[in-house]
């Protein structure tokens, strides 16, 4: 296997993720309407959207979690009907929950995921190695999940996302719940990987800054359609000269960001906030 | 951070066999279980008080009564197998309760976005509720001794004791994933599995004979996995124990419905986070 240059992903032609009037619905509820979408490779790419916008049922249906009612998707160039086996080899994911397994240590994480994604046993060490190095838990690596911060899970869930170098990484709220110190490093972390790897990472997101700061491009989904798409410059000047990201967001979904909020939303923070303890 | 010698592209991908890719995917995740386990061992020590108290005290009273055709054997040797079952059945059915929790945590999530074949996630799970079994059956037959009760001790006996648990586990564990796909929350399940229990261990021939029962509870009992687990290890745990359908039928019939129930459950196993 050649080593590439990291750019050779980033000005890759094609799109990383790409989608056709992509359509989930629930019986009468429309959750994802029809959506239009291409993320060029390399991007960091932000959905953001009130809860219910579809953002979360979109993720589901881009990492095969979640099949289509109509329309079509693909991602790395796969489609994910056709060919789910192999968009979930290109893919790396991090779901919302803080999801390692605290009765594990950093090492056994990595090493479960590096079998799943039939890594080959004589590499499995260095990988893990490097990506805790990546990662800065080298120093515990040995050490039970459940006594990390609820920074150095989310890093470790990084590293297990990595090992594999997936084409196309996808994060739901990769920051929810975490200190500011600990947000940033996440956000310091996840630009190496696209620096690095040349990864196209594309993360949902309620937090504003995180838009602004990490992104390069956004799009505003509301009722399971996006309501703007553009960087996030270009946004707020479109609304005007003062203007920040929460005014964009209100304008186009009607509301403010903190409104709202289902249940489940609700409960999912709960519990990653309990897990931070 | 720069690590400019890093490979940027995905791991090349070789196509294996199936069978191969399977094996090593089932063994990935029964070995994280069980790494699980002997780190926090308590709970196959509190797993072992339940049928302490139905040899113990159940079983000893039981054992003057005499009204219950055991053949040539006396009740607490006819009914320790039924009580090993018992403890497996116990155990493994409340699984999916782990399975629920992980789905909550978002390690399912994990798991179901990953290449791993769904049947690898299921067999994962049933070969580490397997050697759960074998742990318990081992404790079993720690208080079998302490009972004087006529144990065969051939390797072979043993071994097959050994293999019956392991499948009986794994056929529990399964069904219990099933309805953790279908109920999908902690509160539901906790509710089902009590409803579960207690019927299948009395519609089975664990603490008396079929022979005995009514009609209608012999065809549940013929229908009731439990049954040919405890008839297996009848016949191969105790001396003078007799299986009524022979270890071939049983050992042939769990693994049909073994096999019935992992293809179910891996159909079900990604309807978990819907």
């Amino acid at each position: 296997m050649a080593s590439v240059d990291s750019t050779t992903l980033v000005g890759r032609p094609g799109f990383a993720v790409e989608t056709e009037a992509l359509t989930k619905t629930y019986g009468d509820l429309v959750a994802v309407d029809h959506l239009n979408c291409r993320v060029p490779y390399g991007q960091i790419f932000g959905l953001l959207g009130p809860n219910g916008a579809g953002k979360s049922t979109t993720i589901k249906m881009l990492t095969t979690l979640l099949d289509p009612t109509s329309g079509s998707a693909k991602v790395a160039g796969f489609d994910i009907v056709a060919a789910p086996s192999q968009v979930r080899r290109s893919i790396g994911y991090v779901p919302q929950m803080l999801s390692a397994d605290g009765a594990l240590t950093g090492e056994e994480n990595l090493l479960l995921s590096a079998k799943l994604y039939a890594i080959p046993r004589a590499e499995r060490k260095p990988r893990i190695a490097e990506a805790l190095a990546f990662m800065g838990l080298t120093d515990f690596g040995r050490r039970l999940v459940k006594t990390y911060s609820g920074g150095m899970i989310r890093r470790l869930e990084l590293a297990q996302a990595m090992l594999h170098r997936p084409m196309v990484l996808f994060l739901d709220e990769p920051t929810i719940g975490l200190d500011p110190v600990a947000r940033h490093t996440v956000w310091d972390r996840l630009r190496d990987l696209r620096h690095n790897f040349g990864m196209t990472i594309l993360i949902t997101t309620h937090d504003m800054d995180e838009a602004d700061e990490l992104c390069d491009e956004l799009a505003l989904m509301h009722r399971g359609q996006i309501a703007a798409l553009g960087k996030p410059a270009e946004l707020k000047a479109g609304l005007g000269p003062e203007a920040t990201l929460d005014d964009v967001f209100a304008h186009f979904s009607g509301g403010s960001i903190q409104e709202g909020g289902s249940y489940r939303d609700i409960r999912q923070t709960r519990s990653t906030a309990s897990r931070l303890g | 951070m720069t690590s400019a010698r890093l490979e940027a592209q995905p791991a090349a991908w070789v196509e294996p066999n199936v069978v191969v890719e399977v094996w090593r995917e089932t063994f990935a995740i029964a070995n994280v279980e069980l790494r699980k386990l002997f780190r926090d061992p308590t709970e196959l020590f509190t797993r072992a008080i339940q049928p302490v108290l139905w040899l113990v005290v159940f079983g000893q009273v039981f054992s003057r009564v005499r009204g219950i055709p055991t053949g040539n054997i006396s009740y607490l040797a006819f009914m320790t197998p039924g009580i090993l079952a018992q403890s497996v059945l116990f155990a493994a059915i409340f699984y999916g309760i782990a399975v629920i929790w992980e789905r909550d945590l978002g390690i399912v999530h994990k798991l179901l976005v990953s290449p791993a074949k769904r049947i690898s996630l299921v067999l994962g799970k049933a070969v580490s509720a397997g050697f759960r079994g074998v742990m318990q059956a081992i404790i079993i037959y720690l208080i079998a001794i302490a009972l004087h009760i006529a144990i065969r001790w051939a390797p072979l006996h043993i071994v097959a004791v050994l293999a019956g648990v392991a499948l009986g586990s794994a056929i529990f564990a399964t069904f219990s994933l099933i309805i953790a796909c279908i109920v999908k929350s902690r509160e539901r399940f906790m509710g089902i599995g009590q409803v579960l229990t207690m019927p299948l261990f009395f519609a089975s021939n664990a603490i008396y004979p079929i022979a005995i029962m009514p009609a209608w509870l012999k065809v549940v009992a013929l229908v009731n996995p439990l049954t040919y687990l405890v008839d297996a290890l009848r016949g191969q745990m105790i001396v003078g124990g007799e299986s009524v359908h022979g270890f071939a039928s049983d050992v042939g019939i769990m693994i049909v419905i073994f096999v019935v129930l992992s293809a179910i459950a891996a159909r079900l196993y990604p309807t978990l986070l819907r």
